[in-house]
């Protein structure tokens, strides 16, 4: 403060002098107002440096940690959220992949097993086809057979009422078979 | 009525606190109004951060925001290192804010209309910056005086001229401030004189005719706000400056 003092009473030396009763200028204020504004600042000073600051800074460090914290729980939660949608995704797929399989086997047992059915069945009526073809087969045989006595007997009636004669069973016979030959 | 503007800046002794030499130290209306800064700031700064919320009310937000304002104020002109000298340019900002501030108010004292007092606090940043950049630099803080760049045929003109700005720093740095708080206050004082002369002097017509310089004093006292905040940030911000040039002289 000397330094100051002695830097500043050159300044108002000259200004005093044609300053006159102007109050900033009046250099007998000087010593009193230094010896004021230094004990005034150095007590603030002091106060700034030791108490104010300090205490400012420890609030705003505060803050920052707390919000720091809470942005990093914020951050472990989402992870957390975001691990449990995976995991959901995850088995929901592997379900869906399981009742595909399910399905797909239900479906190919079920084919297979009316596959067989069909085939039963049809093997069956393949069977009773054949056996109706065969009865068929035999009952045109015997109407055939039939068809050849009657016709001998209708032709061997028709040569008697014609000629009056019976004729020769083995001639209507013969006669009868290339009829139904031809 | 006669208007004194200057009235207003008298300094008076309220009471005596002892001698030096054969100058008598008193306790003056201005001692006053440099403590009465001294404690608003005490108040606002421990006060406001008291309870120190995590969610700031009021109070706590001023003192917050004018930490934070003169920490980034440091931070952009001096870069970090200039925290180092963050008490003292946040004790010079806020006394000079403050003592302004209250100064505004009718019938205080501005303790910053005073030349010495301006002088003093732009001492106390010339001789930081002057000890502080020797004792850190050493010779190399002579270094600001040589711009880097300059031909070296008007390099002792530059110097010269460096270092002319550089000791007539304190000057302009106290006449600034000084300056602008005694013109305002003047300004102010003379406007609202103005009403009161009408009055007396012109009856119902002199009041109406009044109301121009009322309003005049309104808008002043307005402006006044602002420059007593500007002034105490230009404070501050030059200081920085300075400060800027103790701790990197090569710019």
């Amino acid at each position: 403060m000397a330094e100051k003092g002695h830097g500043t009473g050159a300044h108002t030396g000259a200004d005093g002098g044609h300053g006159g009763g102007f109050p900033p200028f009046e250099s007998s204020t000087f010593a009193s107002q230094l010896v004021s504004l230094t004990i005034a600042f150095v007590a603030l000073y002091l106060i700034v440096s030791r108490i104010a600051l300090p205490r400012v800074e420890s609030v705003i460090g505060a803050r920052q940690k707390a919000i720091e914290g809470d942005l990093a729980q914020a951050q472990a939660l989402k992870d957390e959220s975001e691990s449990a949608i995976k995991a959901y995704e995850t088995e929901l797929a592997s379900a869906r992949a399981r009742a595909q399989a399910i399905g797909n086997e239900t479906r190919e047992k079920l084919n297979a097993a009316s596959e067989a059915e069909r085939k039963k069945l049809e093997d069956q009526l393949t069977a009773r086809l054949a056996g109706a073809e065969k009865q068929i087969a035999a009952t045109r045989q015997n109407a055939m057979s039939n068809v050849r006595g009657i016709a001998a007997d209708a032709a061997s009636a028709i040569v008697q009422r014609l000629t009056g004669a019976l004729p020769d069973s083995k001639t209507v016979n013969s006669a009868v078979d290339a009829s139904l030959k031809g | 009525m006669k208007i004194d503007p200057i009235h207003q800046f008298d300094i008076e002794p309220l009471f005596t606190i002892g001698q030096i030499g054969k100058q008598t130290i008193a306790f003056t209306n201005s001692s006053l109004y440099m403590f009465l800064s001294v404690a608003v700031i005490s108040l606002l700064m421990i006060g406001g951060m008291a309870r120190g919320q995590l969610v700031p009310g009021r109070l706590q937000s001023i003192a917050e925001i004018s930490y934070e304002f003169v920490a980034s104020t440091i931070r952009s002109t001096a870069g970090s290192e200039g925290l180092k000298f963050f008490p003292l340019i946040f004790s010079l900002f806020m006394f000079i804010c403050i003592s302004n501030l209250i100064g505004i108010i009718p019938y205080t004292f501005t303790v910053s209309s005073h030349i010495i007092v301006t002088a003093a606090l732009a001492f106390l940043v010339f001789f930081t910056v002057l000890i502080y950049g020797l004792y850190k630099n050493g010779l190399k803080f002579f270094k600001i005086f040589v711009p880097s760049g300059v031909p070296i045929y008007i390099l002792p003109l530059v110097m010269f001229i460096e270092v002319l700005s550089f000791f007539l720093r304190p000057v302009s740095h106290s006449v600034r401030l000084f300056a602008n708080m005694l013109a305002g206050h003047i300004a102010l004082k003379v406007f609202a004189g103005f009403v009161a002369m009408l009055g007396v002097s012109l009856g119902t017509i002199g009041w109406i005719g009044g109301m121009l310089p009322l309003a005049l004093t309104v808008a002043l006292t307005a402006l006044e706000l602002l420059v007593a905040f500007l002034q105490a940030y230009v404070f501050a911000i030059l200081t920085c400056i300075y400060l800027n040039d103790a701790i990197h002289p090569g710019h």
